[in-house]
């Protein structure tokens, strides 16, 4: 087969999944949002849109409530305001639901896919660590497949240029209702996503100086032979965090939609299936933003010891164990690992949701321009100066941070083993008091379940 | 305490400690602590829930709804116990041969500050043992969509014939037609224990179980 259609089947399949991930993500973290939110706060959260099956209700534990909501959506009337602009209300939720789409494409999933070598050696081929898979010379070899959709150049800049289209669909959602309200909070948008684009920019110079690249794939390769980011630039992580967070509106940054100040700010306006685009967007800006914090700061695709040819355990330089697995294997444990490292982001995500209150407004811009910018400013000042002390530091040095790398991969697999054992085990075990009554009068050292003598009955 | 010193006047007989005012420094000022200590709460109700939840070891919400954890009431499978007179839809009374024992006097209908309640009354017919003695209602109608639930027709009424202890609300309808109980409607209702009849006997004297009267039985 030609290279060129292989690449373009390859590049179908991978928009596939990540069209496939990013859509069913959005509709799945409603559901997570809104089930961990009540968790959080002692209630229960969706739990009874059930389906027929043969005479047989099955709840899923409110999973078919996402897709009671698209229905709804879909169905519900979609009334513009009289004298709002049509076409702008119309291309607003376009412009607001396109770019995190978009986003996914240069953000790598696995490392490049080595076709040739499996095609030469077989389906448990095993490749080599260092050195790049041959790119397809002649026509009967089979191209490499890279991690990411678009194999850009510039990288992280594509998505701070489409992150500035997101700016202009929420600008236009609040000019093109017709509303003041609606208005307020397009302008409210507007000015915080603008603030938090310079900071969430300047906060990734530093992660960039560090990397020596622009572009997430190396970036990913970088933080797999040597350490992951919020090890490297811990502050630039806070930074990044706290803007990523600003940019994709949510609490405690949500004041354009404001719930309870000025009802959905710029999308007061807006019913059935455009709000269902914003609201998708949302929740897909969320999704996206996680997959770059994780491409960026946390190690990406990786594993820690995990290579391009097996499992490498080692500690300063020596190598404590090597287990040489497949190609594919490996790319496929690459591919599971970044979704997990998602899906853990977007739960942390949400928890910071709902614990922080909201900021007002003049303490948000103060934020963004009086804190967040000079503490990048700083952050970058600083890597530089350590950049420079560690280049023209001896060998001895790089030693010792080599060993320190590996010390922190330790840590972090470990974390990345014990992490899954310890919910298991919490969820396992039974908790040592049922309820709050039984917890008093064990301390008081009565019987712990008695009738109730004070419920009342008729 | 010694009399406390709040900005450059000192206030004799101030009540109350002074509240501590957040510190100006750095840590404090970057909210980090505060944040790591909210998500410490956040998580450990987060986790206790998931795992009680999982574990199907929620506290009962009808039993103890004030304990600590998940404590939702699964509305309509399981329901709080309302009090004993919890005023909910209107039902009239049975005589134990099954007729009402509301004799149409009209008190609830005049006491009801919605006007919801519509009689009409009538004669029994000749040859009933009740005739000349009592009426009956021919219409009862209650409005329950009118109607405040405010328990004075209940009060009002000296026969013990019409009661709001079905502890029903009205179930939402689809047209405000459905909201007005005829007096089938109200008769076939019974209180939370199914019981239709009430507790204190009326006994007129032409009721056949009737004791009859006399000096020490002057009323029943």
């Amino acid at each position: 087969m030609r290279p060129e259609f292989v690449s373009l089947i390859a590049s179908i399949v991978k928009i596939a999944i990540v069209l496939g991930f990013a859509l069913q993500a959005a509709a799945l973290l409603t559901w997570l949002e809104r089930r961990q939110s009540a968790m959080m706060q002692d209630r229960l959260g969706p739990h009874r849109a059930d389906i027929k099956v043969g005479g047989k209700k099955f709840t899923l534990a409110g999973l078919l409530h996402p897709i009671a909501d698209s229905i709804k959506l879909i169905w519900k009337q979609d009334f513009v305001p009289p004298n709002a602009d049509k076409l702008l209300h119309g291309l607003a939720p376009i412009l607001s639901l396109f770019p995190p789409l978009v986003l996914m494409g240069v953000i790598p999933m696995a490392d490049t896919l080595c076709l040739q070598s499996i095609h030469e050696r077989g389906w448990f081929a095993e490749v080599p660590r260092y050195g790049t898979c041959a790119a397809a010379s002649t026509i009967k070899m089979l191209p490499p497949i890279s991690g990411q959709i678009v194999d850009i150049n510039v990288g992280i800049l594509y998505v701070f240029g489409l992150a500035g289209m997101g700016i202009v669909g929420a600008t236009l959602a609040g000019w093109s209702s017709d509303n003041k309200f609606s208005l307020l909070g397009g302008l409210r948008a507007a000015s915080q996503l603008v603030s938090y684009e310079v900071a969430m920019g300047l906060s990734i110079v530093g992660c960039m100086m560090v990397y020596g690249t622009l572009r997430l794939d190396e970036a990913a390769r970088w933080q797999g032979e040597n350490v992951w980011g919020i090890f490297a630039q811990p502050f630039g992580f806070l930074l990044f965090l706290t803007a990523a967070i600003a940019e994709t509106k949510r609490t405690p940054f949500d004041l354009p939609e404001g719930e309870s100040e000025i009802v959905a700010g710029y999308l007061v306006e807006y019913s059935g299936f455009k709000f269902g685009m914003f609201y998708t967007g949302e929740y897909l800006e969320l999704a996206v933003s996680s997959a770059l914090i994780v491409a960026l700061y946390l190690g990406g695709f990786n594993v820690p010891f995990l290579h391009r040819d097996g499992i490498t355990l080692s500690l300063g330089g020596d190598v404590l164990w090597h287990k040489g697995l497949p190609h594919l294997v490996v790319i496929l444990i690459q591919v599971l690992t970044f979704f997990g490292k998602v899906s853990l982001l977007c739960w942390w995500q949400i928890f910071i949701r709902w614990t922080l209150p909201r900021f007002r407004y003049d303490q948000l811009m103060k934020l963004g321009w009086r804190m967040l910018l000079p503490a990048c400013l700083v952050n970058i000042f600083l890597t530089g100066i350590a950049l420079l002390a560690f280049d023209r530091a001896g060998v001895g040095i790089h030693e010792t941070f080599q060993s320190l790398g590996d010390v922190l991969n330790w840590f972090v697999l470990l974390f990345m083993l014990l992490f899954p054992l310890w919910i298991g085990f919490g969820l396992l075990t039974p908790s040592r008091f049922l309820s709050r009554r039984d917890e008093v009068r064990a301390r008081r050292s009565l019987p712990a379940a008695a009738e109730p003598a004070e419920a009342h009955v008729h | 305490m010694a009399q406390p010193l709040v900005g450059k006047i000192q206030y004799d007989r101030v009540k109350g400690k002074p509240v501590k005012k957040p510190g100006r420094d750095a840590l404090e000022q970057s909210y980090v602590v505060e944040f790591v200590k909210g998500m410490g709460i956040t998580m450990r109700h987060f986790f206790k829930n998931t795992k009680s939840m999982f574990r199907g070891e929620r506290p009962d919400a009808v039993k103890d709804p004030t304990s600590e954890g998940i404590t939702t009431l699964a509305y309509p499978e399981q329901k709080k116990v309302y009090p004993k007179r919890f005023r909910g839809v209107h039902r009239l009374t049975h005589r134990a041969d099954g007729s009402p024992r509301c004799v149409a006097c009209l008190c609830c209908s005049t006491a009801c500050p919605a006007q919801c309640i519509y009689i009409e009354a009538g004669e029994y017919p000749d040859g009933n043992a009740r005739r000349g003695y009592e009426r009956y209602p021919v219409k009862f109608v209650i409005d329950e969509l009118r109607c405040i639930f405010c328990g004075y027709c209940v009060e009002a009424c000296p026969c013990d014939a019409i009661r709001m202890d079905t502890g029903r609300h009205p179930v939402p309808y689809d047209s405000r037609e459905q909201f007005i109980y005829g007096k089938d409607m109200l008769m076939s209702l019974a209180d939370v224990d199914g019981k239709q009849l009430a507790e204190n006997p009326r006994h007129e004297p032409p009721d056949p179980d009737h004791p009859g009267i006399d000096r020490l039985h002057g009323a029943h």
